[in-house]
């Protein structure tokens, strides 16, 4: 298995050796990539020459480009599948050996590519992977231009398969140094090379590593700011991966490196902080590999490079590997900076749920030494709301903004979808049930104010049939009757709201037990409940109440509680029955046993509740600024009036004359 | 069509200032400026603050040479309008804050309803407010936002 892995991945000879292997998996893959060749060979009409080897190392590459383009979960898994490959292969060409359980990795990630790879001659490979894989290919921005224009696909504007293997082939002359004409491609020539690897040999069948390549050359690039404006178009699968070639030197052309995916920057951001060069990169690739299988555990990484990332907010620049799952994007949040940007927004506002108000963003964003115009910018497109204040998502989208122009990136015109408040929302709620972020909330919340939120909850969650409490109603049913009246109005106005929210909170990670899953979108609730609330009498009630244990932290959906701000008139009507929930509930939560994810729950419950009442205060804030304007405008009106009445009736005697 | 949009702030210095076509942008500065007066005008007439929503809306200001500027007082007061046959509107609308929006609109090929021209003038609030939000921007500085920018330019296009 590990000679028809290594084989399979490397050179000529694949096939056979491929065959050979014992796995049903590699088999099949073999099978493919030797139907594959098979096909190809007969598919391509072209007049040249391909070997055995060129034709399936082509053929790789094309279903590559072809089926780059995949969705976020096939990239999910075929990164995983490919990262740990790549780190299987680079050691078993590093050093000889490789783990048996390593080595049957590298089968699914080339069947995965060479499954879908059949395209047959009418498959076009998408654009954007094919000039990211020209340019890995070091030549000059103009050969590269000569090639795909000597290979037709200009004339027919599209690669297919004829087109790039000929531009397969022409890579492989210019590489060899002969000049770029069809005549080249007619004699035998040495496979293209994809940067330089640790072999000779070609490894593209590696994405990550050769991304991993890639990472050198933004490196050098960003030094000398070349660096264009990256478009959100899906590129080819690149992760900022550690596997890089300790040969791999710098581009000789770092001017052809035209596109830059942000992930680099941020890599290097966050690299920055390791300071890693490429020899720590073999132990990164043991990372990878376990980071590859375990999608959530991101905790010792953010962790370590947190803290440095915090002492550097500005810019030391490595390339690093990314746990990056997602297609580049350089306005995709990668979870390892997401886990940055949420440690940073706990450093500004320890509760995660609740705003950072808009002068301590500004002091904070200030540090990053941008200007105040771009910064104003920055703000602009990220405080989607227009309230001054950053919810969690909105402060992640500006952070990201800000690294990316520090790295040199120019601002978008408007935000991008990923960086969008409401889809970070959602984003954000898978990974933060497996975040270590847990062990962040053990600063004790003051638990008091935990349950008396939790009965509001509950209570809530009763009227949505689509929660099924069946553990928390024992907790809870001795609240539930007083709250449920007095929530009911408030109820359904959220209804809508909440209804809309669950969608992104109800798929849990199955780890987690019912109850916890019931409780992070209790909490949703509770936290849309709360602006409706009046927060003050709420507030008094809170300080008496025991801990209730079982709710965990969930990222609740702020934009839409603090839409609610807006409409004031919807929210002075819910005054009405929050002061009546307020006042008649009394909570008498029994404490919750100890169960260590329990606690944890319990603790970031606490953080819930308490991010939900700082917001409720600042609701109430402005609630309560608008109230007195409000009153002076109607005082003013009133004596206007009363002037203008006095004038009516001065007038009057003069009409009837 | 507006052609000029003005906001000022309460010291009677321009934050933001925009008017197209470009060369005459002296022009539409002096008349912002002389319409001014008329707000001032009309805002000390009014008695107390102007805060209510509908007497934030000034209406047409007094007539001058090109312009056909006439009061429409929200509270009833009859307006005088001027026959005039020029093309160019002024509107004032005065926020809480004392900062002005004036509104310089060419109405010769489409006479404006009153209704429209109101609610531009709350989009152009509500953008001064979004603008008010950023905590990068300070108060009496110039206007900068490139949401309040295209928000501008789709009110001077669309009107066209």
């Amino acid at each position: 298995m590990e000679p028809g892995a290594a084989a399979a991945v490397g050179t000529a000879g694949a096939v056979g050796a491929a065959a050979s292997a014992g796995a049903p998996a590699a088999a099949a893959a073999a099978a493919a990539g030797a139907s594959a060749a098979a096909v190809s060979a007969s598919y391509c009409p072209l007049p040249l020459p391909l070997s055995d080897g060129e034709q399936q190392c082509y053929s790789e590459l094309f279903a590559r480009c072809c089926c780059a383009p995949a969705t976020s979960s096939s990239f999910f898994s075929s990164s995983s599948s490919s990262s740990s490959s790549s780190s299987s292969s680079s050691s078993s060409s590093s050093s000889s050996s490789s783990s048996s359980s390593s080595a049957g990795h590298p089968q699914p990630a080339a069947e995965l590519g060479r499954g879908a790879s059949l395209p047959g001659p009418a498959a076009t490979a998408g654009a954007n992977q094919v000039g990211d894989l020209f340019r890995a290919s070091q030549l000059p921005a103009e050969t590269l231009h000569q090639i795909t224009e000597l290979c037709g696909a200009k004339r027919v504007g599209y690669f297919g398969l004829t087109q790039f293997y000929v531009a397969l082939k022409l890579i492989a002359a210019a590489q060899s140094g002969l000049p770029v004409q069809v005549e080249s491609i007619k004699c035998e020539l040495p496979l293209p090379q994809f940067m330089a690897l640790k072999n000779d040999e070609i490894r593209y069948s590696n994405p990550t590593e050769l991304h991993g390549m890639k990472c050198q050359i933004p490196y050098v690039t960003m030094e000398k700011n070349s660096f264009k404006r990256v478009d959100d178009g899906e590129k080819q699968q690149e992760k900022m991966s550690p596997i890089m070639s300790p040969v791999s030197s710098p581009p000789s052309s770092p001017s052809s490196y035209q596109r830059v995916p942000l992930t680099y920057g941020y890599g290097k951001l966050r690299s920055g902080m390791d300071q890693m060069h490429a020899a720590p990169y073999e132990t990164r690739q043991h990372t990878l590999q376990q980071e590859g299988s375990t999608s959530g555990s991101h905790g010792p990484k953010p962790t370590r490079r947190q803290t440095s990332l915090i002492q550097s907010l500005s810019v030391e620049r490595e390339p690093q590997e990314s746990n990056s799952n997602y297609p580049d994007d350089p306005w995709r949040i990668t979870e390892e900076q997401r886990e940055y940007y949420i440690n940073q927004f706990k450093s500004l506002q320890p509760d995660l749920s609740s705003f950072i108000s808009g002068s301590l963003a500004k002091n904070f964003f200030t540090k990053s030494k941008l200007t105040i115009p771009e910064l104003s910018y920055i703000w602009e497109l990220s405080d989607v709301d227009c309230d001054g204040a950053l919810t969690l998502p909105e402060f992640c989208a500006a952070f990201h903004l800000i690294v990316a122009r520090k790295n040199g990136y120019p601002l978008p015109e408007s935000l991008p979808q990923t960086l969008q408040p409401d889809y970070l929302q959602t984003a954000f709620l898978k990974p933060k049930w497996d975040c270590a972020l847990f062990d962040s909330y053990s600063e004790s919340m003051p638990v008091n104010q935990q349950p008396r939120d939790l009965n509001r909850i509950e209570s809530s969650i009763k009227e949505k049939t689509d929660l099924t409490a069946p553990a928390q109603d024992v907790n809870i049913d001795d609240k539930q009757a007083l709250k449920i009246s007095s929530v009911d109005e408030a109820m359904p106005k959220d209804l809508s709201v909440d209804t809309a929210a669950k969608p992104g909170l109800l798929p849990p990670p199955p780890a987690l037990p019912p109850r916890p899953l019931m409780s992070q979108t209790e909490q949703v609730s509770e936290i849309e409940l709360h602006p409706q609330l009046t927060r003050t009498p709420s507030q008094t009630e809170e300080s008496g109440s025991p801990v209730k244990k079982d709710l965990p932290h969930t990222q609740p959906p702020s934009k839409p509680i603090r839409r609610k701000f807006r409409p004031e008139n919807q929210v002075m009507e819910n005054q009405e029955p929050s002061s009546v929930s307020g006042t008649s509930s009394v909570p008498t939560v029994p404490t919750v046993k100890p169960h260590a994810s329990i606690q944890k729950q319990s603790s970031k419950q606490k953080k819930a509740i308490q991010t939900a009442i700082r917001k409720n205060k600042e609701a109430n804030a402005v609630l309560a600024r608008l109230n007195s304007e409000l009153q002076q405008q109607l005082k003013e009106v009133h004596q206007e009036r009363i002037a203008l009445e006095n004038q009516l009736e001065q007038l009057r005697p003069v009409t009837v004359l | 069509m507006a052609v000029c949009i003005a906001v000022i702030a309460k010291e009677n210095y321009p934050l933001y200032i925009r008017s197209i076509p470009a060369e005459q942008e002296l022009k539409f500065h002096y008349t912002v400026h002389t319409s001014l007066d008329v707000v001032d005008e009309k805002v000390s007439a009014m008695g107390k603050a102007l805060v209510d929503q509908r007497e934030l809306y000034l209406g047409l200001l007094y007539p001058t040479e090109d312009y056909k500027v006439s009061l429409l007082s929200r509270l009833g007061i009859p307006c005088v309008k001027s026959m005039f046959p020029n093309q160019l509107h002024r509107y004032g609308y005065v926020t809480n804050s004392k900062v002005k929006f004036v509104m310089v609109v060419d109405s010769s090929n489409t006479a404006l309803r009153d209704n429209e021209i109101r609610s531009m003038f709350r989009k152009l609030h509500n953008s001064y407010t979004d603008v008010m939000c950023n905590p990068f921007y300070n108060p009496g500085d110039r206007i900068h936002s490139r949401a309040f920018d295209n928000m501008v330019t789709s009110m001077m296009v669309q009107v066209c």
